[in-house]
């Protein structure tokens, strides 16, 4: 496909290799750890995986995978809180296919659908809308899940349905915000970082600026990038580079969709529907201020935590044997975990993280022997 | 999650609500278009428009010559390594 096959071109990826092999010791300078990057989003993992690009890069860098998965994070009530609404009496319960296996305290969705729930998969928010017009007695709920890539998406969805006055339609919002979750990670006196990749999507929404803080208050270098493994290497490549050179900016590898500004149209849309939530806990992550986003007033008939009257949403904690909030946190390896790969498998996942192809879990089961061997030796 | 795919807009559906059909890898596609129009690129000139779909809405207009750009320096950097290669055998040669 254009726009895909040129940025996976093998030649290219050896010689971006070998200038990054060229750059690393330079880049690590003096410290006495490989250079710590953090790929923040779990598109970004899935890439590193598939196509090998840890065990082509030098010792002088370690990629630590960061919390960029919606629903890595999502707390196991809030999957609690889904199945509450999707047993509601007339209630058509819809949701990205990524949150159907998520377990909760007491079951997924999947198994609630099992159970009798009418919950459906679907492709787009405006499905989910399309849903609603074909039944008008039903109400129809769709979970609005995901960082900033997803917002203008169900924002526009929710004005769309204001406008045609649909009374039958409401989001279940769980949307959370990636520069608060990176500042989070910054502040975690756990986790020594020393640059990070940041997510192409999410920017192409948000635009450049929102990072400036993580160059001017932590004097962490960090490069937008894409999804194609040239991306990758071609953002680690300008961050050794930055590294090499003293330099600590942010800069943007995916000028060809990450326009500096962000999405206008996308950004008014947020606006209008969308403010930060005070507090909201997140796995792995605990409670963040301002990450965590709800509904304004203004839209409240279109908001489903006060159409079905949610109780706040008592924090769980994952059972003791289970590792992923700290696996999430990037202070674990998924293998050190005691479930990983015996109680907790692709077939039968206890933790989000085995459940999504962006958790860093899932992604070590399926692509991740060579790397866990380079580790171990 | 975050998943967005390059596809090109080849036609317009719906001028009020602002659809358009979307070959993604050969898959057609009713995509939103509301994000990528403005005052300066109205939805009439969009068709040929590569665009990044992501959920049904298209997030953001493929920037055709910075994609060019990207790929002019990745081959550049090409070209410097097979000169470093070039330098070292001479080196070794002599």
């Amino acid at each position: 496909m254009k726009y895909m096959d040129e940025f996976r071109d093998p030649a290219t990826a050896k010689k971006l290799v070998e200038e990054i092999k060229r750059l690393a010791p330079i880049a690590r300078g003096q410290r006495d750890m490989p250079l710590q990057i953090m790929e923040f989003c779990g598109g970004h993992t899935h890439t590193l995986f598939k196509y090998g690009i840890e065990s082509m890069l030098p010792a002088d860098i370690e990629m630590v995978h960061g919390p960029g998965c919606p629903v890595c994070v999502l707390p196991m009530a809030r999957v609690d809180d889904c199945v509450v609404i999707a047993e509601q009496p007339g209630v058509i319960f819809t949701t990205f296919g990524d949150a159907m296996r998520v377990p909760g305290t007491c079951k997924s969705l999947l198994q609630a659908k099992a159970d009798g729930c009418d919950v459906r998969m679907v492709y787009s928010p405006m499905d989910a809308l399309a849903i609603a017009r074909k039944n008008p007695d039903r109400d129809v709920v769709f979970f609005a899940l995901g960082f900033e890539t997803t917002m203008p998406s169900t924002a526009l969805t929710l004005l769309q349905a204001h406008r045609e006055g649909l009374k039958n339609f409401s989001l279940f919002c769980n949307h959370i915000t990636t520069p608060a979750t990176m500042r989070a990670i910054l502040t975690d006196p756990d986790l020594r970082l020393d640059g990070f990749l940041a997510p192409g999507h999410v920017s192409m929404v948000i635009g450049a600026h929102p990072y400036d803080f993580v160059t001017r208050d932590y004097r962490k270098p960090l490069v937008i990038t894409g999804f194609e493994p040239l991306d990758i290497l071609q953002a680690l490549w300008m961050l050794v580079k930055q590294f090499a050179e003293g330099r600590c900016e942010v800069e943007n590898q995916y000028a060809r969709i990450v326009p500096e500004a962000g999405n206008v149209e996308g950004l008014k849309a947020i606006a209008e529907v969308y403010e930060t939530r005070e507090h909201s806990e997140f796995r792995g992550l605990g409670n963040i201020g301002d990450a965590g986003i709800q509904i304004r007033e203004t839209y409240a008939a279109y908001d489903a935590e006060r159409k079905f009257k949610l109780q706040a949403a008592a924090s769980t904690h994952d059972p003791e044997h289970l590792k992923c909030a700290d696996v999430l946190r990037g202070v674990m390896k998924p293998w050190e975990c005691p479930a990983f790969a015996k109680t907790c498998n692709p077939q039968n996942p206890l933790g989000a993280l085995m459940v999504s192809p962006e958790g860093s879990c899932a992604a070590y089961y399926a692509y991740g022997k060579l790397a866990k061997r380079k580790e171990n030796t | 999650m975050c998943l967005g795919i390059p596809g090109q807009i080849t036609e317009l559906v719906d001028l009020e609500f602002l659809v358009a059909k979307v070959d993604i890898g050969g898959v057609k596609r009713d995509v939103i278009i509301t994000c990528v129009v403005d005052d300066e690129h109205p939805a009439e000139s969009c068709v040929g428009d590569w665009v990044l779909v992501h959920a049904g809405f298209a997030m953001s207009r493929l920037d055709e010559e910075e994609a060019a750009r990207t790929l002019a320096l990745l081959a550049e950097l090409g070209d410097m390594q097979a000169e470093i290669d070039l330098m070292r055998q001479v080196e070794t040669s002599t």
